[in-house]
Parts: structure tokens; C-alpha cells; sequence
């Protein structure tokens, strides 16, 4: 019975990750860039959500939309200023201004919020589901957690293969010169990608936050390496990988701490990373590129 | 082509290197003091006739501590209420102080760093620094300059002494306003041997990366075996970390009565709210660093019913010196001031009052302010927010009574034994 | 006459240049700052730095054969200052009753941490060495994090039996006398400090001559043949896994020389200074300084280490305005009107310089 509440742990924690991941590895895909900001972005998130609930004492879907919202546009005035003029460098110049990024965007938050500890409030009361008489117990939390990233992963996969813009992601993602010339607006393409991996960033934060509540202007980032992991651990620029990257980490994050030991988890994480990158270069559910000559 | 980025390279190395020799003049710092002490810091290199009488003959208190990054809440407290406690004593008259204060991130080479930089102002009497790791790594340099320091909350046991191992070679020149650590980790188990109807089975959840919690952790381990009390989990965890469902399992399912968390606060509230979704309910205790945990925005106090904890201070005593500061300190920065802000404010008026007792004055040699100051401080007593009758010995430990106290309907109440 | 021309022909060529630049700028910094120092110019503060700075030009330059010559991304380079600096304080630590020396102890530190740190690359760079590109990035960066977390969990003593060994928990029974070295996640404490900046420069220096020697060699020229195009490397019978592991060992052994030196300048290290962040610090270092350039490499390091210090002035704001300067400073570089303008300026003053030589002839 210990062995199952562990792997749900993982599974919630897990779903956590692959939200953050799906956000990273849409980036990734489309704009070719590792967005290390991303974390933090999702910091901001979590603190408009935050000031929504407590100060404000806004119901809980209003404060998510809000933070949403407020994370989308952050997003979007980060890739305007921040890596729009970087179109054409390499990608080493984008990934220092990324850090660059994320470093404003912490100390940012100190100086507006202060850095004093804050506590998220419970979102989803206290209940839980009990199973077999009360030997295991699911919160509602959890339940949600993985609801809706099952949920989020299923409407990115039909927006990307079933309208319109998701399509232009994906010509853009194979070759943007190409795109162009077929009369897409890669530029926007590129906004429209920030802005649904940040607004999904905000969702990640207040789940986040609601399992684990301590706010804080640096909680982005070991979330965002965490995440960033899991996005390689499953291929990518690939979303069923990502989704599917985030959820093991997880589970094998909670279950070497159960089994092995809670000081060697971390190891043991990117441990399996690089065995499952030597036996599959690209990832899980990355795909298979042969090199041109 | 390739010559004229070589030649601006060059130019700019020989740039840096001047801007080297004309900082060095200057110095950086950065004066948190009272507008009438930032006069003097401004006009001390002239040695101006207009300085204010205050300014002239006042004392330069440095120390270092993160302003910035994630330990920064420790730092921007400790900052806060040394403010505080100086613009009150400049405002006695009496002994005057200038205060800087240089971050150091929570890093060894950035305190070494902010040590010189309060070096090149010309501190002569030192807070140390607010955590520990940095203040192990510049108390030797405090040693071979002379210079006297007093952390308001680096507890690690290698801040005072050269061999932490064997706690041998005490610094000497370096005391400790707060509790070592191990002294937290025996009073601990003391108090739960000696109160068994709080429970028997203890589990413990500790951070393995923090000098302050492993320091507790190890002599409350050695200390509940000599008591005969029984410890039937003991599981770490590391830093940002904040998934405390596995420790919280295997001290549930050992069967552990008593939680003990040799922790900060932060950490404790989220554990405190993992346990309860987890209908696990043991008696919680905490030391020093639990304190905080009520004053944390949006927290839901009744999670922390029936805590103990044991605290030097608590923000809601009644006693005046606690009352004032703690409206004062709301008032200036709207928040509840935690242990480390009273331990900076009580070291600022340890300070004031062995240097008046001692007669000192401002234009002493370091070297003589540390002899005056270390003669003061192992034998005067001192009456302050975190303790009264608190004394320190001649390796700059400090002996002042921890007191139990249990929080109940949101607040703290003295607990019995 | 025409001997003659040759013979500077030869001197000045591009990469004798590079090098002998560098090589100056190095010795006259030094020069210039030992004068400072002796005639008491120079403040506590920057004397505090001058062994960090040169550490991480070191870390730094090794990095830059790595990402720049070899063109491999490497996000793990702290975690071999890392086993360098614990090797180093180790060894110092266990050899002070034998030498009392402090140079000689930190040399032999120094290369014991190298010869460790070199070691380790090529365990780590058998496997690491198969991926590509931003796979082989996530897979040091993976590493880098496995060897923090497993110092993390490792105690070492020295006593009369020699050295003691436990992990995870600390299980060390020390006769007498012993001396708890590393202690997990606390890192090493009391270390005596025995690093000057004189043998950091002697370091910078060597780091230097093994670089350049490297990359005007044979196998220099095949790395970067591989870096540029793998298939046509392999095509001429290059060995790509062995010219890329060259080039990711000798930089593993400059960060573990530059981590010993790091580690002996400190009375307490811990091993959660040597993560990710120091990782990317080390590597914005490499890219602000411009790939392959190693003179621009030690020089954006010495600008970037002092950057934060001289910020202190500003107190909170230091660290925005830090990550504002760096945001601006990638924007501008790849900026094309501040390209152009900077390239017009260049042909301005080639074109003077050519004239002045035909007016000399």
C-alpha cells in the first residue's frame, strides 16, 4: 500500500513537471531555443495568483485566468524585447540572454514582493479520496493535479494537429524559411508559441503551489531544470513527450527517495536521464533526425 | 581586420586594470545607517569640520549577509532590525554608531569578498554575518586582523572555533548572539524526556545541507539515546526541496508521536500541510527557527496548533523591549520581525553596552576596541530581546535559557516543564 | 632583407599574434597589479579577488576549447572545478603535517585535482560523447549535478591510519588527532588558505600554452574539422570521438586545476557552490568573451567577475541592473547596425594603417 501512494506522489508530481516541460519543449520546438526563463516566469505566476487569492480574496478561477493572463503577456514582452532581435544570432547568445532573463526576472520579484516566504493558500480543501477502507488516501489535489495535465496535454496535441495556427507551428518548427514562403507570419507564430507556454506556466504555478505552498522568488527555479529534464527525458520539441518525460521523473524522483535514500534522489534522476539518452539519443518519443551532408 | 578587436581588448584590459587602482581609493560601500551618519560616511574620507557631532565620534559597524538570492529573507531581517537598533542608540546620545551592511549572496567567496569591502570603509567593530557557511569562511580573517565580531545568527559551531570537529581553537575574537547549534539539539531532548506525555516514538525530518540543522540533528541524536528516548525515523532532505511526502510517510509509518524539525520555518509550514492532508497528526517540535512560522503571509495558523518550539524570543511577548520593537519594526517595514531581527537587535545593544561600560572611543585601534570588547563580553551579562541574564564564555558561546513554548489558538504559550 | 620579412612574417602571423597578445596582457596585468599591491594601492576588496578571477579564467578557458574550439556545449564544467577543488583540499589537507610548504602542497593539489578532474572526463566523456547537440548539453548538465550530489553525500577524514572514507552517512571514526576533511553536504571547513595569485597567473599562463598549443597542432586542426563538419571529418579518416574527447579532457583538467586553486583559497567550500548556476556562469563568461577567443575570454571574465562588486554601491538593485547589462550586452552584439558600424569602423582604421605602409615602403 506504501509502494501506491508513493507512485501517485510521483504521478502528482510528475504532472507538475510535465506541465512546465510542455511549456519548455512548445518553445523549443518552434523558436529552436532553450527558454530558461521559463521557470521564473512561472514564478510570476504563482505570485499573481497569490495576491489574487489573498490579498484581493478572488475566487479561484478568476485568480488562474488572471495569472494566465498575466503570465501570457509576460511572456510575450519577453520574446518582443528580449529575444526578438536575437532571431538571427546563434543559440548560444539566446540561451545567456535567457539566463539573463530569469535572473532579472527573480531579483525583480525580490524587490517588488520582498523576499520574505509566503503561503499559498489551499485551493481544493483537505479531502481525499480513501481507497480500500482508508488504507490508501488520494487528495482531491492530486486528483486534479493529474486532471489537468492529462487535459492540457490532450487540447495541445488537437490544437496543433487539428487548427489552422497549430499546423503553421508546425511547418514553422520543420523549416521557417520554408513557412515564410508560404506566407505564415513566423514572427506571430513565434509570440502565439511564448504565449500559450507561459499562460500554461501560470496553470503549472498554481498547482505547484497548492501541493507544495511556499512561495518564493527563487521556487522557479529548480522546478524549471526539473522540467527541463523531463522534456529532454522525452524527446524534445515532442508533446506526448514531454507529458510523458514529466510523469516518470516524478514517480522515479519520489520512489528512489522512498527506496534508495531522500540525499541521493537527485543523482538517481539524472542518472536514469543519461541512461535512457544513451540508449535513445533523442529522447523517449523524440524523433529520429539523420544528419544531411 | 583581426588587429583592432585585439587593440580594443587590450585597451580595455589596461582600463580594467586602472579602474582596479582608482576603485580601491573608494571603496563601494553601501551606508544603511541614519541620514545623519550617511553625512559623516560621506564626508569621512575629508575628515570635514562640518561633520555632525554624531557622526564624529561614531563607531563603524559592519557586517555581511544575502540581500539577494534565496537565503535573502535571513539577511534583508537582520538588516531591518540592526537599523533599527542603531538609529535608536544614536538617538540616546551616548555611544554612536554607523552601520554597513555588504551582501554576500549566502556564499563563502562572496562574504570573503564583502569582509574586504568593509575592510576598505574602515569597519572597526563587526556583526560577522547572518549564516553560517559564509561565516565560517571570514571569521579566521576577522582572527588575523583584530577585529571583534558578534553574529546575531551564524549557530554553526564552526564560526567560533578554528576545529569544528573537536570544537578546539576557539577564534577567540568571534561571538555568538544565538545558540550554538548543539546546545538546541541536547536542550530538545531534555525537554522531551523530561515531558514523556507528549510521546515516546520520535521522527525527525532535517535539511543535510544546512550547517544549522545537522548541527541540532547530530547532538539531539546523541543526546535522546543518552535519554533513553526512542528515534524511529530519521530522514533528510536537501535544499530547495519541498516534497516532504516521503519523510512524512516513514515517520508516519513508524510510528513516530512526536515530529521533530531542527529546521527553518519555511520548510516546517509546507511539512506541517503535507502531514495534515496526510491525517497524520503527531506532536510537532521545533526549535529557534521555527519561529516565523505564525507571522508567514497567507499561512493557515491553525496547522500550527499545538506546536512546541523552542524560541529565545517570541513576537508576541508582552514585555515592553518586545512590544516596542516589534510596533516599530511593523511600522517600518509591515512585517512581524522574526528571531534573526531581534538577534541583530540585541547584538547592537550587546555592543553599545560593552563599549560604554568599557569606555571605548571611536578613534581606537581595532586591534584595542577587540581586547576592550572580548573583556566586556566574557564578563558582563546583558538584558535584550532574546534573553535576559545571557552571558557569554571565552570561546564566544553564548549560554541564555531556551524557552518552550506551545502555540495555541495562533499564539505562543509558555509551555510547562 | 627578404630573410628577414619571413622571419617577422612568421612572428606576426594571426595565430602568433593571438597568442603573444594574450600572453602580455597577462604578464603586464600582473605586473600591474603586483606594483599596486606592493605600493599599497590596491584595496582588500580587489586583493580578495585576484585568486577567484584567476580560477575562473582557467574554468573559463577550458570551457572555451570545449564550446568554442570543439563546439560541443558543455553545462557541467562546474561540477569538475568541483572534483578538482575537494581532490585539492583533500590532498593539502592530508600532506600539511608532511610539507609545510604551502606552494609546493598547492601545486601538488593542483595537479592532483587535474589529474582527477581528467579523469573523470573521460569516463564521463566515453558516454557523453555519442550524443549531439542540445542532448549532449542536458547529459553534462546531468552530470555536473551527479557529481555535486554525490559529494554532497561523501565524508572523508585523515588520521594516523591515513584516509577514511563514508557515504552517505557520516560513519568516521577518527583516532586522535584526525581531521574531518570533507563533511557531506557541509563541504570541507577549516582548510588552511594556501592559494596565492601569483601561481593563479602562472596557471592562466599555462592554461594558455597547453590551449594554443593544442589548437596550432594536428589534433587542434582535426577538432575543429570536426566541430565545423562531422561527416567530412569522418571522411578524411578523422576519429571524431577521440579528437572531441581530447579537447573535453584537457578542459575537465583545467577545471579541475582551477577548482584545487578555487578550493585552497577558502577556509570553508561546500559542494552546493559548484552547481548549475556556476555552470552557466562559467559558460556566459565563454560566450561574452566570444567563442574560440581566449583573450576575449579573460577578459569578459575579469569584467564580469568585478561586475557584481562594483554594483555593490546599489545595494537590492545591484543584481537587476547585473542581468540588465547582460540582456543589453547580447542584444547589441548581434545587433546589425552596431555590427555594421563597429565593421566600418575596423575598415577605417585598416585602410589608415595600410596606407601608413605603403608611405613607409
Amino acid at each position: 500500500m506504501a509502494f501506491l501512494s508513493y507512485l501517485i506522489n510521483g504521478l502528482s508530481l510528475g504532472s507538475v513537471y510535465a506541465i512546465i516541460a510542455l511549456g519548455y519543449t512548445m518553445v523549443y520546438g518552434i523558436a529552436k531555443m532553450l527558454n530558461f526563463a521559463h521557470g521564473d516566469i512561472m514564478m510570476v505566476g504563482a505570485f499573481v495568483a497569490f495576491f489574487a487569492l489573498n490579498s484581493f480574496g478572488l475566487p479561484v478561477i478568476v485568480s488562474v485566468v488572471l495569472s494566465m493572463l498575466a503570465t501570457t503577456v509576460l511572456g510575450v514582452v519577453i520574446e518582443r524585447l528580449a529575444y526578438k532581435p536575437l532571431r538571427q544570432a546563434t543559440s548560444l547568445s539566446v540561451l545567456i540572454t535567457a539566463i539573463g532573463v530569469s535572473y532579472f526576472l527573480q531579483n525583480g520579484a525580490q524587490l517588488l514582493w520582498s523576499s520574505s516566504t509566503k503561503v499559498f493558500p489551499s485551493i481544493i480543501g483537505n479531502g481525499s479520496l480513501k481507497l480500500f477502507g482508508g488504507q490508501l488516501q488520494i487528495s482531491y489535489l492530486t486528483l486534479v493535479t493529474i486532471f489537468v495535465c492529462v487535459a492540457v496535454m490532450v487540447c495541445l496535441t488537437l490544437f496543433i494537429n487539428k487548427t489552422k495556427t497549430g499546423m503553421a507551428m508546425r511547418a514553422c518548427s520543420e523549416d521557417k524559411g520554408a513557412a515564410t514562403l508560404m506566407g505564415i507570419n513566423v514572427n506571430s507564430i513565434i509570440s502565439i508559441t511564448f504565449a500559450i507556454g507561459s499562460g500554461i506556466a501560470a496553470l503549472a504555478a498554481v498547482l505547484l503551489c497548492a501541493t507544495y505552498p511556499t512561495l518564493s522568488p527563487t521556487l522557479g527555479s529548480m522546478p524549471g531544470i526539473k522540467a527541463f529534464t523531463a522534456a529532454v527525458f522525452g524527446g524534445i520539441g515532442s508533446i506526448p513527450g514531454a507529458f510523458l518525460g514529466g510523469l516518470l521523473l516524478g514517480v522515479i524522483e519520489i520512489l528512489s527517495k522512498a527506496y534508495v535514500s531522500t540525499q541521493l534522489s537527485d543523482a538517481i534522476v539524472f542518472a536514469v536521464l543519461i541512461i535512457v539518452l544513451l540508449i535513445k539519443p533523442t529522447g523517449l518519443l523524440g524523433k529520429k533526425l539523420s544528419e544531411k551532408v | 581586420m583581426m588587429k583592432f578587436e585585439k587593440l580594443v581588448k587590450g585597451g580595455l584590459a589596461a582600463v580594467m586594470a586602472l579602474s582596479m587602482a582608482a576603485c580601491s581609493g573608494s571603496g563601494s560601500s553601501a551606508d544603511t545607517s541614519t541620514p545623519a551618519a550617511n553625512d559623516g560616511a560621506a564626508t569621512d574620507a575629508a575628515a570635514a569640520p562640518a561633520e555632525t557631532t554624531a557622526a564624529a565620534g561614531a563607531f563603524k559597524l559592519g557586517l555581511s549577509g544575502p540581500l539577494t538570492g534565496g537565503a535573502s529573507v535571513y539577511g534583508q531581517a537582520v538588516k531591518n532590525a540592526a537599523e533599527i537598533a542603531v538609529e535608536e542608540i544614536n538617538a540616546k546620545g551616548g555611544v554612536q554608531f554607523e552601520l554597513t551592511m555588504e551582501d554576500d549572496e549566502h556564499d563563502a567567496e562572496k562574504a570573503v569578498n564583502a569582509y574586504n569591502a568593509l575592510k576598505d570603509w574602515g569597519m572597526q567593530i563587526s556583526l560577522l554575518t547572518v549564516t553560517s557557511a559564509p561565516g565560517a569562511a571570514v571569521a579566521q580573517m576577522y582572527q588575523d586582523d583584530s577585529t571583534f565580531a558578534l553574529t546575531p545568527s551564524g549557530s554553526s559551531l564552526a564560526v567560533i572555533y578554528q576545529d569544528a570537529t573537536n570544537a578546539a581553537n576557539p577564534y577567540g575574537n568571534v561571538f555568538q548572539m544565538c545558540f550554538t547549534d548543539p546546545n538546541q539539539g541536547v536542550a530538545s531532548a531534555d525537554y522531551l524526556s523530561a515531558n514523556p506525555q507528549l510521546g515516546s516514538k520520535v521522527g525527525i525530518i532535517y535539511k543535510n545541507d544546512d550547517q544549522y540543522s545537522i548541527g541540532i540533528h547530530d547532538k539531539f541524536i546523541a543526546e535522546a539515546a543518552e535519554k533513553g528516548l526512542e528515534v524511529v525515523s530519521d530522514e533528510a532532505f536537501m535544499g530547495e526541496d519541498n516534497d516532504f511526502n516521503v519523510q512524512i510517510t516513514k515517520a508516519k509509518d513508524a510510528g513516530a508521536d512526536i515530529l521533530f524539525l531542527p529546521i527553518y520555518y519555511q520548510p516546517a509550514s509546507t511539512i506541517l500541510k503535507q502531514a495534515n492532508d496526510m491525517g497524520y497528526k503527531p506532536t510537532v517540535f521545533g526549535v529557534d527557527g521555527m519561529d516565523g512560522i505564525l507571522s508567514m503571509e497567507g499561512f493557515d495558523t491553525s496547522l500550527a496548533e499545538g506546536v512546541y518550539l523552542l524560541t529565545p524570543f517570541s513576537a508576541d511577548a508582552s514585555d515592553d523591549l518586545t512590544k516596542n520593537f516589534v510596533s516599530t519594526y511593523q511600522s517600518k517595514f509591515g512585517e512581524t520581525p522574526n528571531q534573526f531581527a531581534a538577534d541583530a537587535y540585541d547584538c547592537v545593544y550587546a555592543i553599545a553596552q560593552a563599549l560604554e561600560a568599557a569606555g571605548c572611543t571611536s578613534d581606537m585601534s581595532n586591534a584595542d576596541l577587540k581586547d576592550a570588547l572580548v573583556q566586556q563580553f566574557t564578563s558582563m551579562t546583558f538584558n535584550g530581546l532574546t534573553g535576559t541574564d545571557v552571558n557569554w564564555n571565552t570561546s564566544g558561546e553564548v549560554s541564555k535559557a531556551p524557552k518552550a513554548v506551545v502555540i495555541e489558538n495562533g499564539v505562543y504559550v509558555g509551555a510547562e516543564g | 632583407m627578404k630573410t628577414n620579412k619571413n622571419f617577422f612574417a612568421k612572428l606576426f602571423t594571426r595565430e602568433y599574434r593571438s597568442r603573444l597578445i594574450s600572453f602580455l596582457i597577462i604578464i603586464l596585468g600582473y605586473i600591474v597589479i603586483e606594483l599596486l599591491m606592493a605600493t599599497g594601492n590596491l584595496s582588500s576588496m580587489f586583493q580578495s579577488l585576484l585568486v577567484p578571477v584567476t580560477c575562473y579564467i582557467v574554468a573559463a578557458l577550458g570551457l572555451n576549447l570545449n564550446v568554442g574550439v570543439s563546439g560541443e556545449l558543455n553545462l557541467g564544467q562546474a561540477g569538475f572545478m568541483c572534483i578538482g577543488a575537494f581532490a585539492g583540499v583533500c590532498i593539502s589537507g592530508a600532506l600539511a603535517g608532511v610539507i609545510s610548504n604551502g606552494i609546493i602542497r598547492l601545486i601538488i593539489a593542483i595537479i592532483i585535482g587535474a589529474l582527477l578532474a581528467s579523469l573523470f572526463g573521460i569516463l564521463i566523456g566515453i558516454p557523453v560523447l555519442k550524443l549531439q547537440g542540445d542532448y549532449l548539453a542536458i547529459v553534462t548538465l546531468a552530470f555536473g549535478e551527479i557529481i555535486k550530489s554525490l559529494i554532497n553525500n561523501v565524508y572523508v577524514g585523515f588520521d594516523s591510519n591515513g584516509f577514511q572514507f563514508s557515504f552517505v552517512e557520516n560513519k568516521l571514526k577518527l583516532a586522535p588527532g584526525g581531521k574531518a576533511l570533507i563533511s557531506g553536504p557541509m563541504g570541507a571547513t577549516g582548510t588552511q588558505r594556501i592559494a596565492t595569485f601569483t601561481v593563479g597567473v602562472i596557471l592562466i599562463l599555462a592554461a594558455l600554452t597547453i590551449i594554443y598549443n593544442l589548437i596550432y597542432s594536428r589534433s587542434g586542426r582535426a577538432i575543429q574539422a570536426c566541430r565545423d563538419n562531422r561527416i567530412a571529418a569522418e571522411s578524411v579518416g578523422i576519429h571524431v570521438a577521440n579528437t572531441k574527447m581530447l579537447a573535453f579532457v584537457v578542459s575537465a583538467a583545467l577545471a579541475g586545476a582551477a577548482g584545487a586553486l578555487y578550493g585552497l583559497n577558502y577556509t570553508t567550500l561546500i559542494p552546493s557552490k559548484f552547481g548549475f548556476n556556476l555552470s552557466i556562469l562559467i559558460l556566459v563568461y565563454v560566450v561574452l568573451g566570444g567563442l574560440g577567443n581566449m583573450t576575449g575570454t579573460i577578459i569578459s571574465t575579469i569584467v564580469l567577475v568585478l561586475l557584481p562588486e562594483l554594483l555593490r554601491g546599489l545595494q537590492d538593485y545591484r543584481m537587476i541592473i547585473y542581468s540588465v547589462i547582460l540582456i543589453l550586452t547580447m542584444i547589441l552584439s548581434n545587433n546589425e547596425k552596431v555590427k555594421t558600424f563597429a565593421a566600418g569602423l575596423r575598415k577605417k582604421l585598416t585602410r589608415n594603417r595600410t596606407k601608413e605602409a605603403a608611405a613607409d615602403e
